[in-house]
């Protein structure tokens, strides 16, 4: 994705589908092309984590995971799955596995340094708070701290990616995904169907044996990336032609009647958790079926909500939608577009929120301003991104251009 | 899926549904700041009691055991903890029922390791009604959310065999650290657990979080006394005495 060159002026193809259904194995559609729907989603979602981050608030009422099972993390890692194959899938094609493959450890290097840095922020936090706070309420919960007692095992273990703070978990499994990316790529050039497949198959296994990666000092990685693979190489899958050979099915009014239906049960069995009145209204034998829904192992109603959001947002929101250009949606697009810089923001926003209202105190609205203050904080780098991106780094990235475009493009992956 | 005060009211007006409840607990913190009024829809269960009920219809006095970790206790002043808040409130509105109420404190024990010794414990004490308070643990050693639920759902079967009443009793809301304990998913297999075996959930959690939101408690405060630390537990040990006498269906019968 040519993002860094010039987002704006590389917009929308309108119909590429037409040509990439015909194309065999993979379709890569064309340079220069730019799916504002996937910046607006990924910026969307990026807002979406840093507001489930903070203290629940007037804001937390706009996230999906209120109103259904998946939540803003599905479609982060689907839109991570999907431009990370249209990036490194191209480099792979015009450069080969080897170049391709050392660019993807770029970026995982990358990835792991903004999680090494955002562990030092949150260490300094929890510190701070450790040495400060020591109401008798809440001595029970005030042990989580005492893992600073053997800095030396701890800061090991977080640099090995097993002791994740809460919050912590997305860049890991970003990592343990982008590390496997070759492998898919390469699976994906010789028969993407074979490497859907083999995703599939691997999430079943893990459900079937119950394989996790351990964590310190205990338990499991909060997303196991063993099932949450699927959600990614299933986003490679449609940026690599599935997407438009899945088309049809896409358009037929009965896939949208399906994904109607099943949104609005999800929609009525989240309603109950929220009012525990309207619970006697769920049959016993379905609760007992349908719960719990993991979000670790990305549950199959999880994943199946995610898809019928999917299916209806392609069906009703065309490429070209004229509102993709709006000034209105900027900030989300924008935000989107730089998704590694401003989703490390947000977490960093996150533990400072909630800094800031241990601080300060304050009700609803003080919680509420602190959620809008990130958001605008988001845009505002966002943009000063770009601005560098644009202007203050134009020569740079000028000659860095001829050398390999995908690399920087990845820089917005 | 954190349940939360703020999604409950956004979804209520969604579904176009009248919540009384609701907006009672809006306007509380006005009316006076330090009540400690718990909304209704938090102290409603569809869940009974019917060992209490028998107990109290027939006069008979009422054992009660707290099971719990640590948060079910103030160091050094237990008896300003909940349990004991919860006895006194409850002899208050039963007069002419002997309430007996023994603490067993599990410190540091997970719900698996608790298991093992909750029926001796049943067995010894044949208590009405176990009230179990547990999760903080699990969730500080962040055990497998799957791995708990299933301990809760094992303690819970053992106790109803053993012919004791339970409520179960979540974690408190902390949210000086939340950036550290993800409570959510031991919150949510707490709710499952209850579900399943019609047993009514007491969500702490939730109640807490009222109050921090309603300005009740200012529950972020960095004060070193115990003196917030009693208060908030005084006010948990009424409005459980309330669950349970409501879980029971016993409030309206007693009190007219």
């Amino acid at each position: 994705m040519s993002s860094i060159a010039d987002p704006v002026a590389g917009t929308t193809l309108s119909d590429s589908k037409a040509a990439a259904t015909s194309a065999p194995a993979i379709a890569l559609p064309v340079a220069g092309e730019r799916e504002l729907r996937l910046d607006l989603f990924r910026g969307m979602a990026l807002w979406l984590i840093f507001v489930d981050h903070l203290p629940t608030n007037i804001l937390t009422w706009f996230t999906i995971r209120n109103y259904g099972f998946s939540d803003a993390t599905e479609i982060f890692i689907f839109i991570s799955g999907y431009t990370a194959a249209f990036v490194y899938g191209r480099a792979m094609l015009q450069a080969g596995f080897v170049v391709a493959t050392a660019r993807i450890m770029r970026r995982v290097w990358q990835i792991y340094v903004a999680h090494v840095f955002l562990f030092t922020i949150f260490l300094a936090e929890i510190s701070y708070v450790a040495t400060r706070f020591e109401n008798p309420l809440y001595s029970e919960e005030m042990g989580i701290l005492d893992f600073l007692k053997q800095p030396d095992v701890t800061i090991v273990q977080a640099l090995l990616l097993r002791f994740r703070p809460v919050n912590m978990d997305v860049l890991p499994l970003y990592i343990v995904l982008m590390l496997f990316l070759p492998i898919i790529l390469w699976l994906m050039k010789w028969r993407a169907d074979i490497a859907l497949g083999l995703s599939v198959l691997l999430y079943a296994l893990t459900w079937h044996f119950d394989w996790y990666l351990t964590a310190y000092p205990s338990g499991f990685w909060i997303f196991n990336p063993f099932c949450w693979q699927l959600l990614f190489v299933f986003g490679a899958w449609c940026a690599l032609g599935g997407a438009a050979r899945m088309s049809r099915i896409l358009s037929s009014p009965v896939t949208m009647w399906i994904c109607i239906t099943y949104l609005l049960f999800a929609f009525f069995v989240t309603l109950t958790w929220h009012i525990p009145q309207l619970s006697f209204l769920m049959p016993k034998r379905l609760e007992q079926w349908m719960y719990p829904i993991t979000k670790t192992d990305l549950d199959v109603l999880r994943f199946a909500h995610f898809l019928a959001l999917a299916a209806l947002t392609v069906r009703f929101l065309p490429k070209d939608w004229s509102g993709l250009k709006s000034p209105w949606l900027r900030p989300l697009i924008l935000c989107g577009q730089h998704s590694l810089e401003i989703f490390c923001l947000g977490v960093f926003l996150a533990f400072a929120g909630h800094f800031v209202l241990a601080e300060v105190g304050g009700g609803a609205v003080t919680h509420a301003l602190v959620s809008l203050a990130g958001i605008l904080i988001m845009w505002g780098v966002a943009w000063v991104i770009s601005w560098y991106k644009h202007s203050a780094d134009k020569d740079a990235s000028k000659n860095k251009r001829t050398g390999g475009n995908a690399d920087m493009a990845g820089g917005s992956v | 899926m954190r349940p939360n005060s703020g999604a409950v009211l956004a979804l209520s007006l969604f579904a176009g549904l009248a919540a009384t409840g609701l907006a009672r607990a809006e306007e509380a913190p006005q009316a006076s700041p330090q009540a400690c009024e718990v909304p209704a829809y938090l102290l409603n269960t569809e869940s009974v009691l019917p060992k209490v009920t028998e107990a109290v219809k027939n006069g008979r006095p009422l054992t009660i055991l707290v099971v719990g970790s640590r948060s079910s206790t103030i160091a050094a002043s237990a008896d300003s903890a909940y349990p004991a808040k919860l006895q006194a409130a409850l002899k208050e509105k039963l007069p002419s029922i002997p309430i007996n109420l023994s603490v067993e404190l599990q410190p540091g024990k997970t719900a698996e390791e608790t298991d093992a010794t909750l029926v001796k414990l049943v067995e010894a004490k044949r208590p009405t009604l176990v009230i179990w308070q547990t999760g903080t643990v699990d969730a500080m050693r962040s055990v497998d959310p799957d791995d708990f639920r299933s301990a809760v759902d094992e303690g819970v079967a053992a106790l109803q065999n053993a012919g004791a009443d339970v409520v179960l009793v979540n974690l408190q809301y902390s949210p000086r650290t939340e950036t550290m304990i993800s409570a959510p998913p031991y919150l949510d297999s707490m709710r499952v657990v209850a579900q399943q075996h019609s047993v009514p959930l007491f969500d702490r959690f939730a109640i807490m979080r009222h109050w921090n939101d309603a300005g009740d408690f200012d529950l972020f405060s960095t004060f070193h006394g115990t003196d917030m630390a009693k208060r908030v537990h005084g006010c948990i040990g009424r409005a459980l005495s309330k669950f349970v006498l409501d879980a029971a269906r016993l409030d309206q019968a007693q009190q007219n």
